[in-house]
């Protein structure tokens, strides 16, 4: 059999109900696949409206390996374009963020507009006859927003976006309604944070409730931080499958026994006067009430935007054993005295130094190295399999620590990468 | 180039003697003599992104004030903070010292630092220009600031969970 090496393997043998085999995180192979299967098919978190605010402003993003410049046109239109030269291939864009209304190939000079079209190249003589409505840049086939999150799709059909955030658009609503205006920005840049990992071990420990208090130890003692109870076994909180590969911690049950504002942010509406006010203004008190005592969501979007409840997470997958994680502060509009303090604390948790996330990425890091034993030779994921229950709106929750999350999204994964 | 007379020379020496000892510490995870270099309004900054990062805008790798550099020395104390257990091993070379126009009573200074990082993961190399000011505090040079520009800011980094 000469196509064995690299052949796929069979997922039926490879995901089980509860066991997922090692050589899942570690084959070269599968990785090319979810590539095609995944990455270049799903709708893939891009970017945020807010990072091109301007008329011709630009950034550069990724879907998967595809790098992709995120346009904003003169008419304020958002566009998703490929960074490659239709002319031999050449990068046009190499500054991470910019203004300008035309890419130019450094190689030959062709010229591109910010919405894609050719504009023109020098010498036109030597093209005489040429077709240059079909010299454009390559774009992303479809593109969709939602409150101002982009989304790219490689699929020239399927879902809608709202179709495929399904369970897990609420999340994106839960989170706006956070600002006064009811819109977030993405304006402090981010962090760029790799880890020697294969991308679903971060996918699934965005929303692993069990892992906090020992891998986070160290700093909830130190902090007194009242975080690692929120994923203790005497928790209210759950866990929550929101289909599509989507899955939540949500704390709000935590919250509401709390019943106090800001509680969830670690504050007080007390020593957030200016943010209570507008957001009394805007929502009427009862309601801003319910708002800042159930806070953020920490909804984990398949395959790759994380919204945890201070902070977003972007995953690129980079290699098979290779992840880098985009991260910043949310910035809620109309909330400078709350924005500063989120900036302040998303610098303090996350990043390559980040009280958390170094310690999540040690956790990565020798994961990869584990599953790559001999014996056994799978992960177990069957922590509360026994106690989780579908909830009233059909989602499968469990407990705060319970494995959830990871049992539904190796179920959506594999039908993703069964399917034709 | 600005010729140093009898004065600056002993300050530089003085100064040289105080970043090769706030290096070796660091290496050695002297995690409280690190710590006691600091004044009480100190500020450690790590910038992100480039050379134009306004760190009470964009998100910067650290920008501790002084109780956060207390919690980050506790976390390290913990023995639980996994990034660094075990820990690196670390050495540092540190050059290119060279003494910058003081600001008020308070000296600055620039140098460029190696450091070779050894840990589970693998060997990492990191280069920075560093900037310090440094304040006299009863009679000893105490950091007020530090800023660590790495040179790769801009680029992905792995966890950096050692004191740079
Ligand atoms: S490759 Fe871009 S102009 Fe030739
Ligand atoms: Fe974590």
């Amino acid at each position: 059999m000469s196509a064995g090496a690299a052949a796929i393997p069979d997922l039926g043998e490879l995901i089980r109900p509860e066991h997922v085999h090692g050589s899942v995180y570690s084959s070269e192979a599968l990785f090319e696949a979810e590539l095609e299967k995944i990455w270049y098919r799903t709708w893939v978190y891009v970017g945020h409206v807010s990072e091109v605010p301007n008329a011709n402003d630009y950034v550069l993003k990724s879907i998967g390996r595809q790098p992709v410049i995120m346009t904003r046109d003169r008419d304020g239109g958002i566009h998703l374009l490929l960074n490659r030269c239709t002319h031999r291939g050449n990068q046009v864009c190499v500054f991470d963020k910019g203004n300008t209304r035309t890419f130019t190939c450094p190689y030959h000079g062709w010229t591109f507009s910010n919405t894609g079209q050719l504009r023109g190249y020098p010498f036109p003589s030597g093209y005489e006859g040429a077709d240059r409505e079909n010299l454009g840049l390559g774009r992303v086939p479809r593109m969709a927003q939602y409150k101002g999150f982009v989304f790219g799709s490689f699929a020239e059909e399927g879902p809608s976006l709202e179709e495929h955030l399904g369970g897990a658009l609420e999340a994106i609503d839960r989170l706006v309604r956070n600002s006064p205006e009811g819109e977030v920005e993405i304006t402090a840049g981010f962090l760029k944070h790799k880890a020697k990992a294969n991308w679903k071990f971060l996918v699934e420990n965005e929303t692993d409730g069990y892992h906090p208090q020992f891998v986070h130890a160290s700093i909830f003692s130190v902090a007194e931080s009242g975080i690692g109870d929120l994923y203790s076994s005497d928790s209210t909180a759950v866990t929550r499958y929101l289909g599509g590969g989507h899955s939540e911690c949500d704390l709000r049950p935590e919250f509401r026994r709390l019943d106090k504002p800001l509680g969830w942010f670690g504050t007080s509406a007390e020593r957030m006067p200016d943010y209570v006010e507008a957001m009394n203004a805007a929502y009427g008190a009862d309601k801003a009430r319910e708002i800042m005592i159930d806070g953020t969501p920490h909804t984990m979007i398949f395959p790759n935007l994380f919204i945890a409840e201070i902070q977003i997470f972007v995953l690129e997958p980079v290699a098979v054993n290779e992840t880098i994680q985009h991260v910043t502060a949310i910035q809620f509009k109309g909330a400078p005295e709350m924005n500063r303090r989120l900036r302040q604390q998303t610098m303090g948790s996350v990043g390559p130094a980040g009280f958390l996330l170094a310690d999540d990425s040690e956790m990565y890091e020798r994961n990869q190295r584990g599953i790559q034993v001999r014996d056994p030779e799978w992960v177990f994921l069957g922590r509360g399999k026994h106690r989780e229950r579908l909830d009233e709106d059909g989602f499968m929750v469990g407990d705060a620590t319970d494995e959830v999350p990871s049992r539904g999204m190796w179920a959506h994964y594999r039908a993703m990468m069964e399917a034709e | 180039m600005m010729a140093l007379d009898q004065q600056q020379s002993a300050l530089l020496q003085e100064v040289t003697q105080f970043i090769y000892r706030e290096a070796r510490l660091q290496d050695e995870h002297a995690y409280d003599d690190w710590e006691a270099l600091w004044t009480d309004d100190g500020v450690y900054w790590i910038p992100a992104n480039g050379d134009a990062c306004d760190p009470e805008r964009d998100m910067s790798i650290v920008y501790d004030n002084r109780s956060r550099i207390a919690l980050r020395i506790r976390q390290l104390h913990t023995g639980k903070r996994h990034a660094q257990a075990p820990r690196s091993r670390l050495r540092r070379v540190v050059s290119n010292i060279e003494l910058l126009e003081p600001a008020g009573d308070e000296i600055r200074v620039t140098c460029n630092a190696m450091v070779f990082e050894s840990n589970l993961r693998d060997d990492t190399v990191w280069a920075s220009r560093n900037e310090y000011q440094l304040r006299r505090v009863d009679g000893a040079l105490r950091m007020v600031r530090k800023t660590v520009n790495l040179v790769n800011n801009d680029k992905a980094l792995f966890s950096m969970s050692f004191l740079i």
